[in-house]
Order: structure tokens, then sequence, then C-alpha cells
């Protein structure tokens, strides 16, 4: 593990910082009730962006944008039960309802912070990743970087927006409004180290009692992002969320695409001087 | 025979072009079929006119250095020209995609090599000046040796301008982008050479214009076989190359590469066959840059494009 992954934030030069601090999203629990999405726009004045309809489930917000910063999805699951077996469950009940509260991920390798050209999007003494509205140019970069699509541009402002996991309150002891609204404890907030050991004796807990499909995703430091400031425990695939099953930071590639991108170059300077030969071919030039 | 060495056969746009495969593909689970990454928020035709420019810009400071160097002075100017002219554009395009010129400087606050946009705008903002007085001291014949200084200064940092290009799409999770980053700069010098050969031999005289048609047979042939490998190796990732309009882009860019290609070499004699053949390799230039712009939004929007490789991956560990 490089030092970077271990100490993101000592690593971006906050020396003596805080611990690092995250979320620990429980879906086992949460009810759907999208009291985090509207602490959330409350606490942050996000903008509206869409009162929409979309027919497909309870979820009528979608998914993650520079407006919505947590986003509740819901799943029904016919034919499964609670255990997430297919088949009824032992109480009869021939479907389940998944629901959880997704939100950025805060990754210890983040590619909306790497390719920013501006600075914008920076690390700070928690842990996490904030962008800084005076400085983000809106290029939109960290738009498509994102393995999980959680930043966006807002067309009002032109400016790349995100979850800032309450930079403003953490700062002040206080935990972030979503955290705060959960009426479950299905978010939970806390320095990192707490909430892994947290999760690691749920997931056990869930496993006795027979949830067999209980999993906990990107809380692994080893995993394509280097884990998550924010992971989640869920009882269905990540792509049944709408999450990607395995995401590998972008600019962990980056070294052998500038080599490629410099022998393309010297192969162009080269093309050059070969083209310069051959005049027989041409008459005079 | 598997279903990846199937469609691995498949050339650009060739085939059942803008259908669904014939093989289906594997399942795979979804949110309701939402696109999990977000789609790119850059402006067409801004962006990918963004990426033909500044390839057609590049190229020509690597073409006019050679052609300064051989003595082929009127190739050079118009190579100079070209360059200047097109950088020109292609920064007003990168600013209207901005929204404000002011926009662009912003990101000249810092250098960060993890961002191939900030290496991209520090080449711009050096390249640009150069290129521009390289062709200022073509065309009013003053301060020769600042000229030629410049036409090198331009040569090596046009090089740069040319190829970084493919690092700033393929530093993306975009999957039809990033699984092509090994190929991808090929493509994209190969494209820059062909569209700068192409324009010299549209704007040189016919007598000079040898040097720039065999700069834009190296790279149209470097172009078509860079594309093949990408193609060959990433496999169904490179769906979005060959299906809808990008593969339809794809394809007609082909078409115009080889057949000015050929019309290049076969009609080299004709002043007026060369022109055309020069035009042709503009076109095909642009289009490719429009074809893999726009798979790279349409690989975005398909979920499966995005869980598939992940979950071949998974799979693959267990």
């Amino acid at each position: 593990m490089t030092y970077a992954q271990q100490d993101p934030a000592l690593a971006a030069g906050h020396v003596d910082h805080p611990a690092r601090m995250g979320f620990f999203t429980d879906t086992s629990v949460c009810i759907g009730c999208k009291a985090c999405e509207v602490a959330c726009k409350e606490w942050n004045a996000v903008p509206e962006d869409g009162l929409e309809f979309t027919g497909m489930s309870y979820d009528n917000t979608g998914s993650l944008n520079a407006s919505t910063w947590r986003h509740v999805a819901f799943i029904e699951q016919i034919g499964r039960g609670p255990d997430g077996l297919d088949g009824a469950a032992a109480d009869g009940a021939p479907a389940r309802w998944l629901m959880s509260s997704d939100v950025c991920k805060h990754c210890t390798e983040a590619a909306c912070l790497d390719v920013c050209p501006t600075g914008a999007l920076m690390r700070t003494e928690f842990g996490t990743v904030v962008v800084q509205d005076d400085i983000c140019n809106g290029c939109g970069y960290c738009v498509p970087a994102c393995p999980f699509g959680v930043i966006g541009r807002r067309e009002t402002d032109g400016g790349a927006h995100k979850c800032t996991l309450c930079y403003d309150r953490i700062g002040d002891g206080l935990e972030p409004a979503c955290a705060k609204a959960c009426p479950t404890e299905s978010i939970q907030f806390g320095p990192l180290d707490e909430l892994r050991e947290r999760a690691q004796q749920r997931v056990g807990a869930l496993h006795d009692s027979g949830v067999s499909s209980a999993r906990l995703y990107l809380e692994d430091p080893g995993d394509g992002i280097g884990g998550g400031g924010a992971f989640f425990l869920l009882l269905d695939e990540p792509e049944v969320y709408g999450l990607p099953p395995d995401p590998v930071v972008t600019t962990r590639d980056l070294p052998r695409m500038w080599r490629h991108v410099a022998t393309a170059a010297a192969a162009l300077l080269a093309g050059g001087l070969a083209a310069s030969a051959g005049r027989g071919w041409w008459g005079r030039s | 025979m598997t279903e990846r060495a199937v469609r691995g056969r498949r050339r650009w746009g060739r085939g059942e072009r803008g259908e669904r495969p014939m093989v289906p593909r594997a399942e795979f689970r979804s949110y309701y079929g939402r696109p999990i990454l977000k789609e790119p928020v850059w402006k067409t035709p801004e962006v990918p006119g963004y990426l033909f420019l500044g390839g057609l810009a590049g190229a020509s400071s690597v073409l006019a250095g050679f052609a300064h160097v051989c003595g082929n002075r009127e190739l050079a100017r118009a190579s100079k020209v070209g360059a200047a002219a097109a950088i020109g554009l292609s920064a007003a395009a990168l600013v209207a995609d901005l929204g404000r010129p002011a926009r662009f400087l912003n990101m000249l606050r810092v250098f960060k090599p993890s961002s191939p946009m900030s290496v991209g705008s520090w080449l711009l903002a050096a390249y640009g000046p150069v290129a521009g007085a390289a062709a200022a001291s073509a065309v009013t014949g003053r301060l020769p040796r600042a000229g030629a200084a410049a036409t090198a200064g331009a040569a090596a940092l046009g090089s740069g301008v040319a190829t970084y290009t493919a690092a700033l799409l393929c530093d993306t999770a975009v999957p039809a982008w990033h699984e092509a980053h090994r190929e991808m700069p090929y493509v994209f010098a190969g494209s820059a050479a062909s569209a700068a050969g192409g324009f010299a031999m549209l704007a040189a005289p016919h007598s000079q214009a040898g040097q720039a048609a065999r700069f834009a047979m190296f790279g149209a042939a470097t172009e078509l076989i860079a594309k093949q490998c990408l193609l060959r190796r990433i496999g169904d990732i490179g769906e979005p190359y060959q299906a809808g309009r990008p593969g339809q882009l794809m394809h007609a860019a082909e078409v115009l590469t080889v057949a000015g290609l050929a019309s290049g070499i076969l009609a080299r004699r004709s002043r007026v066959a060369t022109a055309a053949s020069g035009l042709t390799l503009l076109a095909a230039s642009a289009l490719t840059r429009f074809g893999i712009f726009e798979a790279g939004l349409a690989s975005a929007r398909d979920p499966g494009d995005t869980v598939r490789p992940q979950r071949d991956r998974i799979t693959a560990d267990v």
C-alpha cells in the first residue's frame, strides 16, 4: 500500500490532521424515506433540479448529479426473499425491497481530484474530496473521470458540484446533515477506521442471522480506488444499485498513457524525418 | 469460437453496421438500465473540433520543421501558416466549450502531471505563441534566425500538442476510451500527420508537395494500423466504435483515409488529384476525431459497457 493510500490527507500536505472521516451506509436498515436527500438539499442550499416522475419505482430522483448529493435508490425484487435467495422466504414473502442512499465515495485515490486541471478539487484535512467553487472553471474533466458518475456540472453556474461530506459542519464537530437526519442510522458518520470495524461486525451479524446476501462495498483499501471514504453494506450485487462492481481509478494507467503519448510524439517526428527522404518519388521535392 | 473472437474480427463500421451484434452478449444486471457513468459534458462540435484542429496544428508544425530544413520554403510557409491558423481556431473552440476566455487562464494557476488537461493547457500556452511567431516570420520574411528557432520549437512542442489529446480522452472512466489507452496516441499521431500532410498537399505548390504527401501517407497508414490494433485488443468494449452513428463516422473516415492514401500515391503527377487527395485526408481525420468522441459518449451511456468488463475481471480473479 502506498503512502497516499494509507493517509491521503497527509499525502496532500495536511500535517497533524484530524482522523479521516467518512460514511458507512448500512442499506439493510434503510427505509427509503429520503430524509437524507432533503436534509442535504436544505443544509447545503443545493438548488432544485427537476421535479420529475420516473415511472420506474419510488425513486423519482434518478441519480446523483451536480444538484443531488444524496440519492436513495429503490429496487423491487419479485421472487426474492429477504435473505436475497430465490424463492419465497420462511415467512412466505414473495418479494423484497432494496433501498440504498448513495453518495460521493470520497475515494482514497480520487480520479476527479487527479484530473482537475485548476486545482479546484482538493483533499481536505479530513481526507475528504471537495470542490472549491471559486476556482472551478467548469472544464468538465472530473465528470467522465468519476467511475461512479457522481460529480456533475450545474447548468446555472457552469461549475462542478458534489457532496462535500458537509465540510462546514464536520469542521465544527457536527455530523453531516444526511447522517443527522437519518432516522434508522442507515447513514453512519465517523472516523473511517471505526466505521470499518463496525461494518465488519454488522455484516458478520447479518450472515449469522441468515442474510447471506449481505456484503461490504468499497470498504477494502486494497480495491481499485484504494477504498472509499464512504462505503456501503449492500444486499445484492453493486450493479443492481447502479454502482460499478469493480471500479478502478483511471489515473492508475496514466503513467503508461504518458509513455505511449511520448512514443507516439517521437513517432510523429520520425515520420516527419522519413518523409524528408525519397525525393526521386515526386520530382524535385 | 468465443463471442469475443467473432466480434474482434469485425472492422470499423463493417458488418451489421448500426445494429446490435448477431451474437447476444452476456446478460448484465443494472439499476433500471440507467447509466452508471456520467456522459461527458463536453460540447460537439467544439471538443472533437478541438481534437482535430490541435492535431492538424501540431503535425503541421512538425512537417514545417522538416520542410524548413529541406529547403522547401513554400511548403514550410504553408504549413506554418496552417499550424498558426489551426491552433488559433482550436483555442477558440476550447474557449467556446469553457464559456469565456478567462476560464482558460484558471488552468494556468497550477501544473499537474496527473491531469492531461493541465499538461495540455501548458503545452498550448507554450506552443501557440511559438507557432504564431514561426508563421509570422515565414510570411513577413523578418527575423529569419528567430523564425528558424521558433520553427524548431513549434515542431518539438507540436508533436506533443498532436498526441496529448489521446491521454486527455483515455484518462477517464469511459470504457471505450480508457481501455483504448495503449493505441489511442498512435491513432491520434497518425490522424494528425494525415491531416497536416493533406492540408499541405492542398496549400503548397505541387512541386513541393511530395514531402507533404509522404508525411500524409505515413500518417494515414499509422492511423489505419493503430485503429485495427486497438479494436482487436479491446474486443467487446470497442463496440461503440462500430455501431450506430459513431460507427458510421469511423467507417466513413476509414473509407476516406484509404481513398486519400491511394489517390495520393497513384495520381501524384496531377496537381488537381493531389489537392483532392489532401482534402480527402483532412476530412478523414476530422471524421475520425468526431467518431472517437461520439463513441465515448455512447460508451458512457451504456451501463453494460461499464458493468460487463468489471464483472469479467471479478470472475477471472476468483
